[in-house]
C-alpha cells in the first residue's frame, strides 16, 4: 500500500533572462524563484491497483513519482510504501520496484539486450531460477525473441520500451513506475505495451502508476485516475468522473485544465 | 562482509566487460583515441627534458632524479585513473538525469557511477605512464634494494588513494554546482602536471599544505627523499600509506552530496 | 557580414552566463601562474646566467598567458560543432543561407574572447601587484602595448583559423577524438605553452618560430615582456598575417570539400 500525506516540496530556481545585458547584470545579482513542485498533495494507493497520474508538464508528476521512488525527498508531509520510507529506506525500497523513464534508458547501447538484462541480474542479484522464469516470460509476453541479441542501437523506438519495460520487471518488483511509457511509439508497439501493462497487473497483481499524455492509455488502462495540476491534487477518481457526456477524453481533460486555470 | 566484497567486484568486472564490449564495437576508432591519448602525455616529459637541457639541476635535484619523481606520480595519477575517471563524466549523469537511474537501484551508487562508464581509450595512457616509469626507473641512479622497492609500492597505492579521493570530491561537487569544477584541475592535473618536480621546489608553505590539507607529500616528497638517499629515516617508507586516509574525508563529502541531491532533486 | 555579428553576439552573451565557471577558471589560472613562475624561479635561482629571458620578463609571460588562456588554448575547442558534426545536425545549417566555415569562426572567436574578458582582468590586476619577483611588469614602452593588443588579436585568429581545420577534419575521420587528442597536444607544445619558445634550444627555436603555431600567444607575450627586438618583431607580424590568410583559405578549402562529401553522402 502507497500512502501520501499532506506532502510539500518546492524548488529555487535561478532566473534567466535573455539578453545580452540581463546576461552581464547576472554576473553580479542574480534572482530566484520558488516552485511549488508540490503543495499538500496526498492520496493511497492500494496493493494491485492500476493509476493514471495525469497532468501538465511541470505539475507535479515526476517530482510525486521521484518521490514513491526514493530519490527525492519531501519538504514536509509523509510517505509510506509498503510501511517503508522510500527516502530513507531507499536501497531495501528500490529492491521492490521497478522504474521506467520513458525519455531515458537503462539498456547499454551498443551491446545486445540480453547482456543489458545479465548485468541487471547482478545489480539485483536476482536468484537464478527467477531470473529465467522471468525472462522466459517476458520474452514471451512482449515477443523479444527476436530481439534480445541485437544491440539496442539498432532496435526501434517502440522495441527499445518493450525491452525497457521488461528489464525494470526481471526483478519482480511488486510496484511499477511507468512515467510516459508510450511516448512516441507507433500504433501497433502503444497497443502491445499497454496490453502487457494490463496483463502484468491481473496476473502478478503489480502495482502500477502510471504518468501519461496520452488519454487512449488512461482510457485502455486504468480505472483511477489521479489530476494533478500547479502542485495540488484537482481530481482523484474514475474515468467515469471525469467523463461529461460525449466529449471526447481529450476534450475532456483539455476543458478540465482550463476550468482550473493550468495549461 | 567478505561475502560482499566479492559480490561487488564480481559486479565491477560485469561492468567492466560490458563496457569493453561496447568500445570494440568501434575498434578504429578506440584505438586511435588511445594512441592519442599515449602520445599526450609526452608533452610534460618533453617540457622537463629541455629545460635539462638547458639547467644542470633545480634545488639539488638532478635531471634522473626528477625523472623518477615525475614518472612515480604520473603512474600514481593513471593508477587512479583507470578506476576512478569514471567520475570525469558525473557532471553529464547529474544534469540529464541519469544520476536517478542509479538511485532507483539497491547498490552502491559509486560502484554504479564508476561502472557507468570506463574511459577505455585512457589505456593508452596508463602504458604511456608504465613506460616513463620503466625508462624512469631504469635511468636513475638508485641503488635497489627491497625496502626502496616496497618504498615505491607503499607510494603509489597511497598515490592512487589521494587521487581517487580528489576525483570523488570532484564529483561530490557536483551535486551542488556544474558549472565552478574547473578549479579541482589544479588539484588532478595540476598537482599531475606540478608533481613533476619535488614539492619543495614550491616553497615551505606548499609543502606544509600537501603535507596535512591534501596529502600530496606523503607520497610525493618524503618517500622520494627515501629512496634518493637524502633522508634515511626508515618511517619514510611508510609515510605514503598514511596518505590513504584522505579518502575518508572525501567519501564524507560524497555522502553529503548525494543526501543533497535527495533533498533538493536537481 | 551582419548575420555573422549576430552569431558573435549569441555565443558571446551565452559565455558571460556562465559566472561561477569564470570564477573557478579565475581562482585555476592564479594557482597555475604560481606555480609556474615557482618553477622558473627554483631554476634561475641555480642558474640565472642560463636564462634566456630575464625573470621579471619571464613573471610576465606566465601571467598574461594565463590571463589570455582562453584565447589560445587550443583544447578549449566548441564541443557544440564536435557535437552538430556528429549527430548529424550539421544538415539543418547547410539549409541556412549561411557559411557554415564562417559561421564557427564567429562562433569560436567569441566563445574564447567571452571567456578571456571575464577571466583576464582580475588576473592582470592582481598579479600586477605581487611582490617583485612575482609581479607582472608594465608593458616596456606605450608603442610595444599597441603592437602587443594587434598581436594578440592575430594570434586569436590564427588559434581559431587553426581549430577551424580540426573541426573540419572531423568530418573526413572516424576517430574525430583522436585527431583532436593529438593536435591540441602537439600545438601545446609548439606554441610555447609547455615552456616558452626561448627556452628551447637554439637550432630547435629557430625552425619553431617559422611554424604558424608560434604565430599564436607566442609573439604577443614576447612583445608584451620586450623579449624580441624590432626586426624580430617585424619578422614575427608579418608570419602572423601570413599563417592567418593560409590557414583560413585552406580551411575554407577543406570545409567546401566537407560541405559536398555531407551532400553527397548524406553525412
Amino acid at each position: 500500500m502507497i500512502t501520501m500525506e499532506h506532502v510539500c516540496k518546492s524548488y529555487k530556481i535561478a532566473k534567466r533572462n535573455a539578453g545580452f545585458g540581463e546576461a552581464f547584470k547576472a554576473l553580479f545579482h542574480r534572482e530566484y524563484e520558488v516552485i511549488h513542485a508540490l503543495s499538500d498533495v496526498s492520496f493511497t494507493i492500494h496493493d494491485g491497483e492500476m493509476v493514471g497520474y495525469i497532468g501538465p508538464n511541470g505539475a507535479g508528476k515526476s517530482s510525486t513519482i521521484k518521490i514513491l521512488s526514493g530519490i527525492l525527498t519531501p519538504d514536509s508531509g509523509t510517505v509510506t510504501v509498503d510501511g517503508r520510507i522510500p527516502y530513507k529506506d531507499r536501497m531495501r525500497h528500490v529492491k521492490e520496484i521497478g522504474v521506467v523513464f520513458g525519455q531515458r534508458s537503462q539498456l547499454w547501447w551498443d551491446v545486445p539486450v540480453i547482456d543489458s538484462f545479465e548485468l541487471l541480474r547482478d545489480i539485483y542479484a536476482i536468484p537464478k531460477e527467477t531470473y529465467h522464469n522471468n525472462l522466459e516470460e517476458l520474452t514471451e509476453l512482449l515477443n523479444l525473441k527476436e530481439l534480445l541479441r541485437s544491440p539496442v542501437r539498432q532496435l526501434s523506438l517502440g522495441q527499445r520500451m518493450r525491452c525497457e519495460i521488461a528489464a525494470s520487471l526481471l526483478h519482480s518488483p511488486k510496484i511499477l513506475f511507468l512515467d510516459e511509457p508510450t511516448i512516441g511509439l507507433d500504433a501497433v508497439s502503444k497497443i502491445a505495451v499497454r496490453e502487457f501493462i494490463q496483463k502484468q497487473n491481473e496476473v502478478h497483481k503489480t502495482t502500477v502508476i502510471l504518468t501519461t499524455h496520452d488519454m487512449q492509455d488512461i482510457e485502455a488502462l486504468s480505472k483511477r485516475i489521479i489530476l494533478i495540476g500547479k502542485g495540488r491534487i484537482l481530481l482523484d477518481g474514475t474515468l467515469e468522473d471525469i467523463k461529461r457526456g460525449d466529449a471526447g477524453i481529450d476534450e475532456t481533460v483539455a476543458e478540465l485544465y482550463r476550468a482550473y486555470d493550468i495549461e | 562482509m567478505f561475502y560482499k566484497l566479492k559480490d561487488a567486484v564480481r559486479l565491477y568486472g560485469h561492468y567492466l566487460s560490458i563496457n569493453v564490449r561496447s568500445a570494440m564495437q568501434y575498434k578504429t576508432s578506440f584505438f586511435l583515441t588511445a594512441l592519442g591519448q599515449f602520445l599526450v602525455s609526452f608533452n610534460v616529459f618533453l617540457g622537463i627534458y629541455f629545460m635539462f637541457r638547458r639547467f644542470s639541476g633545480i634545488q639539488g635535484f638532478t635531471y634522473s632524479e626528477v625523472l623518477l619523481c615525475f614518472s612515480v606520480v604520473l603512474l600514481e595519477f593513471s593508477l587512479a585513473e583507470m578506476f576512478a575517471r569514471g567520475f570525469d563524466l558525473f557532471p553529464s549523469m547529474v544534469r540529464t538525469g541519469s544520476f536517478d537511474q542509479v538511485l532507483v537501484r539497491p547498490r552502491n551508487e559509486i560502484l554504479q557511477v564508476l561502472g557507468s562508464k570506463f574511459e577505455l581509450t585512457r589505456i593508452g595512457r596508463m602504458l604511456q605512464a608504465v613506460v616513463m616509469f620503466a625508462y624512469g626507473v631504469s635511468h636513475s641512479s638508485v641503488d635497489w634494494n627491497f625496502a626502496k622497492i616496497m618504498t615505491v609500492i607503499f607510494m603509489l597505492i597511497g598515490g592512487c588513494a589521494v587521487f581517487s579521493g580528489l576525483f570523488l570530491i570532484y564529483a561530490a561537487l557536483c551535486f551542488f554546482t556544474l558549472e565552478g569544477l574547473e578549479f579541482m584541475n589544479v588539484l588532478t592535473d595540476g598537482a599531475r602536471e606540478y608533481g613533476k618536480y619535488p614539492l619543495s621546489v614550491y616553497g615551505k608553505k606548499m609543502l606544509l599544505v600537501t603535507t596535512f590539507l591534501i596529502p600530496y607529500a606523503l607520497v610525493q616528497y618524503y618517500p622520494l627523499l627515501y629512496i634518493l638517499d637524502k633522508d634515511s629515516r626508515p618511517f619514510l617508507i611508510f609515510v605514503p600509506l598514511l596518505a590513504v586516509w584522505f579518502l575518508v574525508p572525501s567519501y564524507a563529502l560524497w555522502r553529503f552530496g548525494v543526501r543533497h541531491y535527495q533533498s533538493s532533486g536537481s | 557580414m551582419k548575420k555573422y555579428l549576430s552569431f558573435f553576439r549569441l555565443s558571446f552573451t551565452m559565455g558571460l552566463q556562465y559566472r561561477a565557471a569564470a570564477l573557478a577558471g579565475i581562482v585555476t589560472q592564479f594557482a597555475w601562474g604560481f606555480l609556474e613562475i615557482l618553477v622558473f624561479q627554483a631554476f634561475y635561482e641555480a642558474e640565472p646566467e642560463m636564462f634566456p629571458m630575464t625573470m621579471s620578463a619571464t613573471a610576465s609571460y606566465v601571467w598574461m598567458q594565463q590571463a589570455f588562456l582562453a584565447l589560445f588554448a587550443t583544447w578549449m575547442m566548441e564541443n557544440d560543432i564536435f557535437d552538430t558534426i556528429a549527430s548529424g545536425n550539421i544538415s539543418y545549417s547547410l539549409c541556412r543561407p549561411i557559411r557554415i566555415y564562417h559561421m564557427w569562426f564567429s562562433q569560436s572567436t567569441a566563445t574564447r574572447v567571452s571567456r578571456a574578458v571575464l577571466r583576464c582582468f582580475p588576473i592582470l590586476i592582481v598579479a600586477a601587484f605581487l611582490p617583485k619577483n612575482y609581479r607582472m611588469a608594465k608593458p616596456a614602452s606605450a608603442g610595444h602595448f599597441g603592437l602587443f593588443v594587434i598581436t594578440l588579436i592575430l594570434g586569436l585568429l590564427v588559434t581559431v583559423a587553426f581549430s577551424m581545420l580540426v573541426y573540419v577534419l572531423t568530418f573526413f575521420t572516424i576517430s574525430p577524438q583522436g585527431v583532436r587528442i593529438v593536435f591540441t597536444s602537439m600545438v601545446e607544445f609548439f606554441a610555447g605553452a609547455i615552456i616558452p619558445l626561448p627556452f628551447f634550444p637554439a637550432n630547435w627555436q629557430r625552425v619553431l618560430e617559422l611554424l604558424p603555431f608560434a604565430s599564436m600567444q607566442n609573439v604577443a607575450l614576447r612583445i608584451y615582456s620586450g623579449s624580441m627586438t624590432v626586426t624580430e618583431m617585424q619578422k614575427a607580424v608579418a608570419l602572423q598575417i601570413v599563417w592567418l590568410v593560409a590557414l583560413t583559405a585552406f580551411g575554407n578549402l577543406l570545409c567546401r570539400l566537407a560541405e559536398k562529401k555531407v551532400t553527397i553522402q548524406g553525412g
